[in-house]
C-alpha cells in the first residue's frame, strides 16, 4: 500500500492519482463469473458484433470497481469511501489503455469528518472521458 | 417515439415498495476472484490475518464488488405485485450506470439480506428521442440488520 495522505494534504483542483488498466479478454471472463454477470457481449465476440458493438466491451461494473480501487488506493487505510458514482457513457474495449483519474472540487469537516468531494472519471486511450461519475470520500486529519 | 409522458400513476405508485430480501452469505473466495479480476493486490481483499490486523473480522469486499448474484442462500419470490408493469414502448436498454453508498464494509462471514425497490423514474429528450430512467435501489443489510451499502443503479430506454 501506498504511504498514508491526510486531508490536509490535499488541495482543491488537484488531481486524482491515477490508475491505469489495460484489460484482457480473461480479466472480463473473470470479472464475469466473479460478479455474476454473465451478458455476452462481454467475452463472446460473435453475440457482441450481432449486438452492433465493434467486439468486446469491459463491463460498466468493473469500470466503476476500477474507480472504487483508485479512491480506496487515494484514501488508504485509515480513509473511507462515504459515496461515489460512474455513468456509462461510452464504451471501453479491452486492449486499450485505460485511466482512472480525477479532480478535488471541494474539501470541508462536516462533523467529525474530514471529507474531500472530487469530480472522478474513466479516460480511453484517446483521452476522452468515457465514464464520469462524483465521489466524497473521508481523509483522516493530521489534528 | 410517445408524445408526452409515458410514466402513469400505477408506475409512480411504485416507487419505494421494497421487496421481500434475498439472503446472501459473503464468502472469501468470491472475494478473492473479484480482486484478481480486477488486478487488485491490496492484501484486505485476499489476507485475514492482514484485515484483523486492521481491525475486521475477515477479508472485506472491495468497494464496486457485491457478492450477490451467483451465491444466494435464498431467494426472494417473485410476487404477484413485485414491480410496476413498464408498457412504456422502449424497445432497447442500457446500463446507464451505478452509485454506491457506503456505511460499513462488507466481510466475508456477513449475511446479507438484500432487497430491492424502484428509487426513481424520470424522463429526458435525447439525441434520439424521448429517453427513460429507471432507478433501482439495492440494499443491502448485515446480520445485524444495519443497512452496510446501497447501490443506485439507473437503466436507460430509448
Amino acid at each position: 500500500m501506498a504511504e498514508q495522505r491526510f486531508w490536509e494534504d490535499i488541495a482543491v483542483d488537484s488531481p486524482v492519482p491515477p490508475l491505469m488498466k489495460n484489460a484482457t479478454p480473461r480479466q472480463l471472463v473473470m470479472w464475469a463469473g466473479a460478479y455474476g454477470d454473465y451478458y455476452e457481449i462481454h467475452y463472446n465476440e460473435n453475440i457482441a458484433k450481432a449486438n452492433m458493438l465493434p467486439g468486446l466491451i469491459i463491463h460498466g461494473t468493473l469500470k466503476a470497481a476500477w474507480l472504487g480501487q483508485m479512491l480506496s488506493d487515494w484514501v488508504g487505510e485509515k480513509g473511507r469511501i462515504k459515496k461515489y458514482s460512474a455513468s456509462y457513457r461510452s464504451m471501453d474495449v479491452p486492449g486499450d489503455n485505460i485511466t482512472m483519474t480525477g479532480k478535488v472540487t471541494k474539501k470541508y469537516v462536516d462533523g467529525k469528518d474530514h471529507v474531500v468531494e472530487a469530480e472522478i472519471w474513466v479516460q480511453n486511450g484517446k483521452g476522452e472521458k468515457t465514464t464520469p461519475g462524483t465521489a466524497v470520500i473521508v481523509f483522516p486529519a493530521k489534528s | 417515439m410517445t408524445q408526452g409522458s409515458v410514466i402513469t400513476e400505477d408506475m409512480k405508485k411504485a416507487i419505494g415498495v421494497e421487496s421481500e430480501p434475498t439472503i446472501v452469505v459473503v464468502e472469501r473466495e468470491p472475494i478473492r476472484r473479484a480482486a484478481a479480476a480486477m488486478g487488485d493486490n491490496n492484501p484486505l481483499y485476499y489476507d485475514e490475518e492482514y484485515a484483523k490486523k486492521l481491525g475486521y473480522r475477515s477479508v472485506i469486499a472491495p468497494p464496486g464488488f457485491q457478492p450477490t448474484y451467483s451465491f444466494t442462500l435464498k431467494t426472494a419470490p417473485m410476487r404477484a405485485d413485485a414491480g410496476p408493469r413498464m408498457p412504456t414502448g422502449f424497445t432497447r436498454f442500457m446500463n446507464g450506470g451505478d452509485e454506491y453508498e457506503f456505511f460499513q464494509p462488507i466481510q466475508a462471514g456477513d449475511v446479507l439480506s438484500i432487497t430491492r425497490r424502484l428509487g426513481d423514474l424520470y424522463e429526458r429528450d435525447g439525441r434520439m428521442g424521448k429517453m427513460f430512467f429507471t432507478v433501482n435501489e439495492t440494499v443491502f443489510r448485515n446480520q445485524k440488520n444495519e443497512i452496510v451499502l446501497i447501490q443506485r443503479s439507473t437503466t436507460i430506454a430509448y
